[in-house]
């Protein structure tokens, strides 16, 4: 759904970028060519943006300006409503706070604020992404045994940290869907700062 | 016993196949092997990489005779460590000092990522226009 909200606001000088967190292009070829998008659609097998921009949670939403300068931290939002009943968002604000963003420029955040709703890494944090970036080159190796060590080590690390947590289930052979997600999920959902900014609702626009 | 083997060093995309010392838990590396690994050395400033400098407390546990202390010079520059001595792997990150500075700035961290085509792309590239980046998984 990104690729509509390309062709309708592209022209006024939008793009969206996604990002997956996969193990295999192959696990989101069948999304990605359903959507058959025209904006730059990538695979992070290493977590490369994950680790830089301190993702601990998908969907994550962050609003670059035209200088390059994050003008709306990290944000857990929908594109759809497809799972609303589960996280109780809804997207129809979201997408129109992001019209009103590209078209008026409204909805940017000062630094002070941007700043403020920032999650910060810590020591262990890094650590646990340092033993992620290790359990995935012994699993590319087939040391299947070491592998499981250092993700279950870079879990302990960061506990709130879905990225690991959660993200490791696939490669790790295990359904990021089934019974051991449903317990992790039971520790609650990792949180950002900009849930306490609940986006401006608001009556849902027609796509022009 | 102190013994001689093949390592292999994680530094983001960077994984460098290097010889190194296993002395029980401790992992020692030549220093002209650290600097070509790594970039950094020891000179009597401090641990070094081009003209930047960090001073170090303490020497002796950095680097001696037997090489340069690969724990030791990860906690010299704050940077996080792991280290799997039996698998021969180590995997060193970035300091969260480093990261959480960087993400103060506000400027948002350039990457270049593959496309399902393996076509590369950079975020830097879309400056002029606003961009959303979108984290997502099929998880």
């Amino acid at each position: 759904m990104w690729q509509a909200m390309y062709q309708e606001l592209g022209s006024h000088g939008f793009v969206p970028i996604t990002v997956a967190l996969d193990k295999d292009p192959e696990d989101v070829r069948p999304y990605i060519e359903r959507a058959s998008p025209t904006h730059p659609s990538l695979i992070d097998t290493q977590h490369v943006v994950a680790e830089l921009y301190h993702v601990i949670n998908v969907p994550t939403m962050i609003w670059i300006d035209e200088q390059g300068r994050i003008v709306r931290p990290h944000d857990s939002q929908f594109g759809t409503d497809t799972f609303t009943a589960f996280h109780g968002k809804h997207s129809a604000p979201y997408l129109d706070a992001l019209r009103a963003w590209v078209r008026e420029g409204k909805g940017v955040l000062d630094p002070a604020t941007v700043r403020g709703h920032q999650i910060q890494p810590t020591p262990e944090t890094q650590l646990a992404r340092a033993h992620r970036a290790l359990a995935w080159w012994l699993h590319q190796q087939g040391r299947v045994e070491a592998a499981e060590r250092h993700f279950l080590r870079a879990g302990e690390l960061a506990p709130k940290d879905w990225t690991i947590r959660r993200g490791s289930m696939p490669i790790r052979g295990i359904n990021p869907m089934g019974l051991e997600f449903f317990e992790l999920a039971k520790e609650g959902v990792p949180l950002y700062p900009m849930e306490e900014l609940p986006v401006e609702g608001g009556t849902s626009r027609k796509m022009s | 016993m102190a013994t001689s083997e093949l390592f292999t060093l994680i530094d983001g995309d960077c994984v460098t196949s290097l010889r190194a010392t296993i002395d029980g838990d401790a992992l020692r590396i030549a220093p002209d092997v650290m600097r070509d690994a790594t970039g950094w050395e020891l000179k009597p400033e401090g641990l070094c990489q081009g003209d930047l400098c960090i001073p170090v407390r303490d020497r002796v546990a950095l680097a001696d005779a037997r090489g340069v202390d690969l724990a030791a010079f990860a906690r010299a520059q704050g940077r996080p460590l792991a280290l799997d001595i039996a698998e021969r792997a180590a995997a060193l990150g970035t300091s969260a000092a480093e990261r959480s500075a960087r993400l103060a700035t506000l400027e948002a961290p350039d990457f270049t990522l593959p496309d399902l085509h393996g076509r590369r792309h950079t975020l830097s590239a879309h400056r002029g226009k606003k961009a959303l980046l979108i984290v997502y998984a099929s998880w």
